[in-house]
């Protein structure tokens, strides 16, 4: 009986709750449904929001997202490009952190300073002289002309050398360090134990790297090297198959969507710059 | 280091050799930073004092006119008014609704989880997609909106009219004319919402961490002192929000300003300058009209109001961070 009330008393909690998971997910309904509709009924004004034979043709049959568009070739192109920036990161990110967390050189402190002020100077900001740069390279459209600007980010190597600080100094001491052994002890013992800090930044930078647009949109023209992100807004610019470019936005979507699901926890970490515990 | 080498660089002063360690892990970066942050932001001061013609070579020099020019003109008075605009219309909404969504899945309720994921989703959603989204929404001819409105009679304005097309007259084929993007009065308020919308889950995920930080105890004692839900947020939970509300203000605020893509792909930057802001202008300026110099003095405008929001952001953050060693 007391639960059956506490069940009760709950619902307008939950309905409050529904109601407004609704309404923010209200945009994403809309393309979802629009994106199981024939080209044929957009003619005739908005379609029904409760369409009554909906089918999966724009994604999968032939003419649809998946086989007779460029998708899967731009789905490729950022996870190459957003793959190797992750990794780049992480490596870059950590290498650095190591020097600032264990060793003890002079300058440390200023040049500390100086990678933390990389973080006031966004791609925004420097775009046309990296465009420039980019072009004197040849490397308008090649994925080395996409990653090479994020390869490193002072953001990931704060975030890493502050988890690096909590590691106890008296195990790099156990482990008895000459030249080469700072890179062992990097990999086998620092590396391991910073498993939750590598993936907050692994996280974001992947997220980032696919969500871009300027910079994808300024160093790729070839329809081959596009993005996901440039390719699903030049394809809604094609009228006759607006339905399969709605399938196609939802498919660059859910794989972020996972993402930010399943590594939750990590995000709101990084978020905080390695702040909180998540 | 090979035995042979050793006693080598034991020979060298201390600091050398602590160098010569330090340099392998920290050169990727230093080359990185170097390349594509340093030399670019002495490289726009450079550009700034040049200018181009109109296939971005032969430069002249003319010092500090460009950037007088530049900054003293009514175009950047205009973008900055535009970006501050929108920075308002971003983040005041979205925080207000973010915090609400957050205390409300902040309850200790079975499958609240799915409620919490649902409503940090958006912040997975690029700015690409956002404006699919919202262009679709939004569509004079297919988007749900307008019919929801033409059904209630409520769209007489001039709103709809300056779409092209006029009320009761349905769009027989596709005509692209997204009159919320189009109409000048309502372009930045529409490329606003989206991006709103984009934000909300972005401050969900801040607001419902900095919730984390609010001790139960807190609550019972309010509970005990009779304090209803309305009360307890007002006078418990928003003053030990608010440092987070602070922070999360910044970061939208950061974002804001660095915001080109929905530009890009919803209005252009028009109608007549409407959505021009700064970034967007200064894309339009180097990369459409090639003056790569007027375009670097935009952007140094850009990087010192970023500068200063991101040292608003580090204090907040060294509040917080603990730091050892």
């Amino acid at each position: 009986m007391s639960v059956a009330i506490r069940w009760l008393r709950r619902i307008p909690t939950y309905a409050l709750l529904i109601v407004c998971a609704g309404a923010l997910m209200f945009p994403l309904y809309v393309t979802f449904i629009y994106s199981l509709q024939p080209i044929e009924v957009f003619l005739e004004g908005p379609p029904s929001l409760w369409p009554s034979n909906p089918q999966w043709d724009n994604y999968f049959a032939s003419g649809g997202a998946v086989q007779d568009t460029s998708l899967p070739r731009y789905l490729l192109n950022s996870t190459i490009m957003a793959g190797v920036i992750t990794i780049g990161q992480v490596v870059t990110s950590a290498l650095a952190a190591y020097a600032f967390a264990f060793l003890r050189f002079p300058g440390r402190g200023v040049l500390f300073i100086v990678f933390l002020a990389t973080m006031m100077v966004p791609l925004e900001v420097a775009v046309i002289p990296n465009f420039q740069t980019i072009q004197w390279l040849n490397w308008t459209d090649t994925y080395q002309g996409l990653v090479a600007p994020f390869l490193a980010t002072g953001f990931g190597v704060f975030l890493l050398r502050q988890y690096f600080l909590t590691i106890p100094t008296e195990l790099k001491d156990a482990a008895e360090i000459d030249g080469h052994g700072h890179l062992r002890f990097l990999v086998f013992v620092v590396v391991p134990l910073a498993r939750g800090a590598l993936a907050t930044l692994a996280v974001f930078a992947f997220l980032q790297a696919w969500n871009q647009y300027l910079w994808p949109l300024l160093v790729t023209n070839d329809p081959d090297m596009r993005t996901v992100q440039i390719g699903i807004a030049s394809e809604t610019q094609n009228l006759d198959q607006i339905n399969v470019a709605f399938a196609s936005t939802l498919l660059a979507f859910a794989p972020m969507v996972l993402l930010v699901v399943a590594f939750q926890r990590y995000l709101v970490r990084g978020l905080f710059g390695g702040a909180l515990k998540g | 280091m090979t035995a042979a080498a050793r006693p080598l660089t034991r020979r060298l002063p201390r600091g050398v050799r602590q160098l010569l360690v330090a340099l392998p892990f920290l050169a990727p970066a230093i080359v990185l930073f170097g390349a594509f942050v340093f030399y670019p932001l002495v490289k726009s001061v450079y550009l700034g004092f040049h200018i181009t013609d109109p296939f971005g070579h032969n430069e002249t020099f003319v010092g500090f006119e460009q950037y007088a020019d530049v900054l003293g003109s009514s175009e950047f008075a205009s973008s900055l008014l535009v970006t501050g605009t929108f920075t308002l219309y971003t983040v005041v909404p979205a925080i207000v609704i973010g915090t609400f969504l957050a205390v409300l899945a902040n309850q200790r309720l079975p499958g609240i989880v799915v409620f919490r994921t649902i409503f940090s989703s958006t912040l997975a959603a690029s700015v690409a997609i956002t404006s699919v989204l919202w262009l679709v929404l939004l569509h004079p001819t297919i988007g749900p909106l307008n019919e929801f409105l033409i059904d209630r009679g409520l769209a007489d304005g001039p709103l709809l009219q300056d779409g092209g097309w006029a009320v009761g007259e349905r769009a027989t084929a596709f005509d692209l004319f997204a009159a919320w993007f189009v109409d000048p009065n309502w372009a930045l308020i529409s490329v606003s919402v989206a991006t709103a919308w984009m934000n909300i889950g972005l401050f969900t995920v801040i607001v419902l961490a900095g919730l984390q930080t609010v001790p139960d105890e807190l609550y019972e004692s309010a509970r005990v002192d009779g304090a209803g839900r309305w009360s307890q947020f007002w006078h418990v939970t928003l003053p030990l929000l608010s440092p987070t509300l602070f922070f999360a203000s910044i970061v939208g605020m950061i974002f804001a300003f660095q915001s080109f893509g929905q530009i890009d792909i919803l209005t252009d930057g028009g109608p007549v300058d409407a959505t021009n802001v700064i970034l967007y202008s200064l894309y339009q300026e180097s990369f459409q009209n090639f003056r790569f110099g007027a375009g670097s003095v935009q952007a140094l405008g850009l990087f010192f109001i970023l500068l200063l929001l991101t040292l608003l952001q580090f204090r907040f953050l060294a509040g917080r961070v603990f730091y050892r060693r």
